[in-house]
């Protein structure tokens, strides 16, 4: 931003700052990309629904899946940049939101499967297999979407709040604060694993049939909850532009960055950085929620610390603090993952550490760097 | 909560006090009664670390639109005087009067700060990812609770605000550099200019020209110059050749085993055989 404001004004005397009131969100240029973006990932499913199986302009099920799964991934990468990028607070435990808000659409589209399930009760097949008679008291309501939905927010927006104000309140920075995220999700994944806990022990919640009443595997209710991906990744793309370039995001790279000179400034940094780690947790719970219904399945799998860690690298391969990278980032790791599974799938793991030293090594801004940096150079080399 | 870091936390007093951008927020600072002239009284302090006596019986007081140089050896209490001043060290007597009417022995750090007390540490801390100018954007007065913070846009009159400082501090070329780039120097203007942004009553500067090259301790010395008349300021500084440009005819106080050893202008202590003796002569 600073490098365009330099380009475009050049160093204007004194008596031009007025006209910075106001900054544009995006040039017009990032807009038109953004827009050409959405319109091309937009068109995916309808190629799919429109031309069948083995047209030259088909596009399988099975790819439109998989990238849906991925803008999920993206959404949870957009998160992350949003706390450790600006912020500097590294979260080695988002994966215990995508997955609270995982299981909270899920306990809805559990109970949306009614008496379709094994046993053919009014309880998932998991309850009737503890011998439970009914619902524990806070399955209550879940029945009802709208119920569900605000949980997926609430549910992970309460628990980081909680979980923030004190962590924030005793100064707790840097890598303790990192270690004791990383804790939270192994706890929780812990007790999600306790059949007793009430959310299907270690199987988690799985063979859904229905989302509001539409089949969930039709390949229109596909197409949908792919959209509806789609629209929450750019419309949180937005956000996270516009509170990341307000004053307040202004606020939180200078707590980033110098956090006692912000206090003696008269910010009290514990309410700003509460605000982000709060609405981090949100998108990321929501996240989950457009996941579980694309991959069909949420269990304590996805709270393991290896999956938050999984994350921090998406966001440092795309470039962290810059938004764009990680989504691109969790992209691009995800694609990588999705061939080298299939080819050697033991050595998935070392290739990802591999791919983590090397981005450290020498691609410390990450894609959207290396792609700045090559353009920067061509721009020179153009003049 | 417990402000434990010296010199942090103007943050509760501003959350407390400063509402709208000119409304409330600036009573406090305009609360201070300086009508017998000066802005800051000191008298009697002690202060005694396990029977050490930092500061003895230190008392001095500062006018409104003062500049006062406070010079002395090593060790003469020239610190702690400002841990004090700012609410830093409790003195184990004596009372300090912000005017007439703000007792600062009552009042922790963020309560000093917020009734227009500003202090620039030795070494200088800026943003340096951020611009001179968002430097400059983040320290200028106004309410900075979260969500007045996100929603906030700057007007024309905060721009001019800004312009105006930017031109004081002479870094009307540096706008849209990235703090971290500007030289040692810069930053120490830019770090008093974030200051002034704040709007204090009494700036006090710790060393100001520490580290500085001889160009640049020259143009800070304008710059306090400039300064001087709209602001109270307490300069504690061991160049005496920077002391000797920005005195001006003013006073200077030399300080010596925590209590003041002379006063007067920089001729006649200079000229006062004790202050030789202690410090000058060596």
């Amino acid at each position: 931003m600073n490098r365009t404001l330099n380009a475009t004004l050049g160093a204007p005397p004194a008596a031009a700052l007025p006209a910075l009131a106001r900054r544009p969100l995006f040039s017009p240029r990032a807009w038109l990309a953004l827009a050409a973006a959405c319109a091309l990932l937009a068109l995916l499913p309808l190629l799919n629904l429109a031309f069948a199986p083995g047209h030259a302009l088909h596009v399988s099920s099975y790819a439109v899946a998989l990238l849906g799964k991925f803008m999920c991934y993206a959404l949870a990468a957009l998160a992350l940049d949003l706390v450790w990028g600006y912020a500097g607070i590294l979260s080695l435990g988002h994966g215990l939101f995508f997955a609270l808000g995982g299981y909270a659409h899920g306990m809805y589209l559990m109970r949306a499967i009614g008496r379709d399930g094994v046993y053919q009760s009014d309880l998932p097949d998991f309850m009737v297999f503890l011998n439970w008679k009914e619902y524990p008291w806070y399955w209550a309501f879940t029945e009802h979407f709208w119920y569900a939905a605000l949980l997926v927010v609430l549910v992970p927006g309460v628990l980081a709040f909680v979980f923030g104000y004190f962590a924030f309140r005793s100064r707790i920075k840097g890598v303790y604060f990192s270690i004791i995220t990383q804790a939270l999700t192994f706890a929780a994944m812990l007790l999600f694993f306790r059949n007793d806990t009430g959310f299907g022990g270690n199987n988690g919640f799985t063979d859904f049939k229905r989302i509001l009443g539409f089949p969930i595997t039709a390949p229109g209710t596909r197409a949908a909850l792919y959209w509806l991906t789609l629209a929450a990744l750019g419309g949180f793309l937005v956000l996270a532009r516009a509170v990341t370039q307000s004053k307040l995001g202004r606020v939180l790279t200078a707590v980033r960055d110098a956090e006692n000179r912000v206090r003696f400034l008269g910010y009290e940094p514990l309410g700003f950085k509460l605000f982000v780690w709060t609405l981090s947790a949100v998108m990321c719970g929501v996240a989950g929620a457009l996941y579980v219904p694309q991959v069909g399945i949420i269990n304590p799998g996805e709270m393991s610390p290896e999956n938050s860690i999984e994350m921090v690298i998406w966001v440092a391969t795309g470039g962290r603090g810059t938004l764009v990278g990680p989504i691109i980032g969790a992209g691009a790791v995800n694609g990588l993952k999705t061939w080298f599974t299939s080819v050697f799938p033991e050595f998935w793991l070392y290739a990802l550490g591999l791919i983590f030293v090397l981005v450290t090594l020498f691609l410390p801004q990450g894609i959207v760097g290396l792609a700045r940096r090559l353009y920067a150079r061509f721009a020179e080399g153009g003049r | 909560m417990n402000i434990s870091i010296p010199g942090a936390g103007q943050g509760d007093a501003d959350r407390a006090g400063s509402g709208g951008q000119a409304s409330y927020g600036r009573i406090k600072p305009e609360g201070v009664d300086t009508s017998h002239g000066a802005i800051l009284y000191l008298d009697g302090i002690t202060v005694s670390f396990d029977g050490f006596k930092a500061l003895n019986e230190l008392t001095l007081d500062i006018g409104v639109g003062e500049l006062r140089c406070i010079i002395g050896p090593n060790g003469a209490g020239k610190t702690t005087m400002m841990d004090v001043i700012t609410g830093k060290t409790r003195p184990t007597a004596g009372t300090a009067y912000f005017g007439q009417n703000i007792d600062l022995t009552q009042l922790n750090e963020a309560q000093i700060a917020h009734a227009g007390i500003g202090r620039k540490f030795q070494r200088p801390t800026v943003f340096e990812d951020h611009t001179v100018f968002e430097n400059l954007e983040l320290a200028m007065k106004a309410d900075k609770r979260v969500r007045p913070t996100l929603f906030a846009r700057l007007d024309s009159a905060q721009s001019d605000r800004i312009a105006e400082t930017l031109a004081l501090i002479r870094l009307g070329g540096e706008v849209w550099r990235p703090a971290g780039l500007l030289s040692h120097g810069q930053k120490q203007w830019l770090e008093i200019g974030m200051l002034l942004m704040q709007e204090p009553q009494l700036l006090l500067l710790d060393e100001p020209v520490a580290g500085m090259t001889d160009a640049e301790t020259e143009r800070t010395g304008e710059l306090l110059n400039d300064l001087r008349g709209r602001h109270s300021l307490v300069v504690v500084e061991h160049d005496m050749d920077f002391v000797a440009q920005i005195a001006d005819g003013g006073k200077v106080t030399v300080l010596h085993e925590g209590s003041v050893l002379a006063e007067g202008t920089m001729a006649q202590v200079q000229a006062d055989p004790r202050v030789i003796e202690v410090y000058l002569g060596r």
